[in-house]
């Protein structure tokens, strides 16, 4: 326990002290990992292959024994726990789902509960309730694993794993067997249930865009099992502590940092608007070189060029228009809809999609500039 | 032809006989079946975990399979201490040729689970003995199945050969219809054998299909999955 009270703050709900695990005497898979896992939050492990981060996720229910060095989980070492026990405490969702084929999707939900005792009946119940938790009918519960897609598997292995309802949970590559649309409606289902649950989550990965979307803090592992970065992933795509990390977040993590700047502060300019039923009546003119088209309800959809209003009578004629920015999103969606508007003009719309007016991408710049500013202030001051 | 009436007279008339002899016939097939099974199956586990042990372990049950069956009837008495007339001897003796041949094919089996599935199984917590009864067995029951399939048509003809010794069974039609010169009592001990023989098969197919209910769910994509997953899309 003594190392315990070295640390200051809440207690991490996982800690990492000193942990390196070799196979054979060869070099290490993972070299003296030290870090603490915050209690609520998802820490994404990612690297690419062969830097260790599976292995290090898969010591923590010791499905991997180390070499050397402890792991503790809510302050007990890990290692002199039941292996078996410790697992049922842990969540853990795989690529594959790892279904067992030869369960029906209810029971393969229930299986942790059973496995703890939990009566058949009562343990069916509750994983009956996952089903909806995880957005699937009900009536998927009766079927085989096979009998689903790739998208529902992974989701039915999310339900499993929640089933005990455990602190922790190990998300192994979850979702990199999937077509990337599923992908990105898995992880926005992710962050959903993680609001309302607030589970402490590792969870692995490759892909530094993943890593950025789901993780409150992102570890860059480096080929032989060095943790080369633990931070926010803001801090990552900003500053990358080493060419390493660098070239892994890779070209394009200056456009994708803005993921993480709010755009509260975007001037929005009102725009001339026509309805769609005003387009065949020729005594509404425009005024504008471009004017936003929007339905009864003020939902944009597309633009009319001041040169082509008399050849433009319906709504296909019009030209289409770029991405939404929504009041209030990300400095990136309010520069990608800017730059993807054939007008230049970025349309912003509230909450229930009605056009509210347009942004421009070269106030964006001067909103990321002056970010960008305070932010050498801010750090200059620290320093000082 | 005399040959088929001949048949067809000398069932009724030895019905008791061949009632008889087929019980016989069909205890010292179907219990060795059942004490390799399991025999073989921990064996086959314990052959698994331990990759040493494991391939002395399939060359000697190789090798067991290659004692000449009127050998090993003649020779059991003797070291069982049992009659030389026991239907003891048929059954231990058909069971170590079980047992020898359902260690490899229980191997396979068992090797063949995706890893996935056993990784996940050990994730969630299974202790080992749990995870081999509900999650490994269960899952190699069809390969097991093709194993046993053999086995059980083997049975059945090796089973005969215990009548040249003198232990009852359907064999004895043979060896009796050699000696009395009576065609049509052989050809219906061959004709009860092959009967048997599908019978019992059948049955295993039916206890696979029993056991294996997911491996006939029609996969992905029913209209019914199609329509429910539209559903979960839009919800």
């Amino acid at each position: 326990m003594t190392s315990l009270e070295q640390s200051s703050g809440p207690l991490p709900m996982i800690r990492f002290n000193g942990i390196t695990k070799t196979y054979d005497g060869g070099r290490p898979a993972v070299d003296d990992l030290s870090m603490d896992i915050d209690r609520g939050r998802i820490t994404v492990f990612v690297g690419p292959s062969g830097c260790g981060k599976t292995t290090s996720l898969r010591m923590i229910n010791r499905m991997v024994e180390p070499t050397s060095g402890t792991i503790l989980l809510d302050g007990q070492d890990v290692a002199l726990q039941k292996a078996a026990e410790l697992r049922r405490s842990m969540g853990y969702v795989m690529q594959s789902s790892g279904l067992m084929p030869h369960r029906s999707v209810i029971d393969n939900i229930a299986t942790v509960p059973r496995l703890n005792g939990v009566p058949r009946a009562e343990a069916r119940a509750r994983a009956t309730e996952l089903l909806d938790v995880v957005g699937l009918a009900s009536e998927l519960g009766r079927r085989y694993p096979g009998q689903l897609s790739g998208g529902q598997q992974q989701r039915v292995g999310v339900a499993r794993a929640l089933a005990a309802d455990p602190p922790v949970l190990l998300m192994d590559e979850p979702f990199s067997a999937v077509d990337p649309v599923v992908r990105a409606e898995l992880q926005e289902e992710l962050l959903r249930l993680q609001r309302d649950l607030a589970k402490t989550i590792v969870f692995v990965t490759h892909d530094i865009d993943e890593a950025t979307i789901l993780g409150d803090k992102v570890a860059v592992f480096a080929v032989g099992g060095r943790l080369a970065q633990f931070a926010a992933p803001e801090e990552i795509l900003r500053a990358p502590v080493d060419d390493f990390v660098a070239g892994f977040v890779g070209r394009d993590r200056g456009f994708r940092h803005l993921s993480f700047q709010q755009g509260d502060h975007v001037t929005v300019h009102p725009i001339e608007t026509i309805e769609v039923d005003q387009l065949a009546d020729p005594t509404v003119s425009v005024r504008s070189a471009w004017t936003l088209l929007v339905d009864a309800d003020g939902r944009p959809h597309g633009w009319v060029p001041q040169a082509t209003r008399g050849s433009i009578a319906t709504q296909a004629d019009a030209v289409p228009g770029g991405s939404l920015y929504t009041r209030g999103d990300t400095l990136r969606r309010a520069l990608d809809a800017a730059l993807s508007s054939p007008s230049g003009l970025g349309v912003a719309v509230d909450d229930d999609g009605r056009a509210i007016g347009v942004v421009r991408a070269a106030e964006v710049f001067e909103l990321i500039e002056r970010a960008r500013l305070d932010r050498g202030r801010a750090d200059h001051n620290t320093a000082v | 032809m005399d040959w088929v009436q001949g048949i067809v007279e000398y069932i009724p008339a030895n019905a008791a006989l061949l009632r008889e002899l087929t019980g016989n016939h069909l205890v010292q097939s179907i219990l060795p079946i059942v004490f390799g099974v399991l025999i073989a199956v921990p064996l086959a586990q314990i052959a698994r975990l331990n990759q040493p042990a494991g391939a002395v372990m399939l060359t000697a049950s190789s090798l067991l399979y290659t004692i000449p069956s009127l050998a090993m009837f003649v020779f059991l008495p003797l070291v069982l201490g049992t009659s030389i007339l026991s239907m003891v001897n048929v059954v231990v003796a058909l069971t170590i040729y079980a047992v020898a041949l359902l260690m490899r094919s229980t191997v396979d089996a068992l090797n063949s689970i995706d890893d996935g599935v056993r990784q996940a199984a050990v994730a969630m917590g299974y202790t080992p003995l749990r995870r081999f009864l509900t999650v490994d067995l269960p899952l190699s029951v069809p390969v097991l199945i093709a194993g046993v399939r053999v086995i059980s048509v083997t049975n059945i003809s090796m089973v005969s050969v215990g009548a040249l010794i003198g232990v009852p069974s359907l064999g004895r039609l043979f060896t009796d219809g050699l000696t009395r010169n009576y065609p049509e009592q052989i050809a219906v001990g061959i004709l009860v054998t092959l009967l048997l023989a599908l019978v019992l098969d059948l049955l295993l197919v039916l206890l696979e299909r029993g056991l294996t209910p997911w491996t006939r769910a029609t996969p992905a994509r029913t209209a019914r999955a199609a329509a429910l997953e539209a559903r979960t899309v839009a919800a």
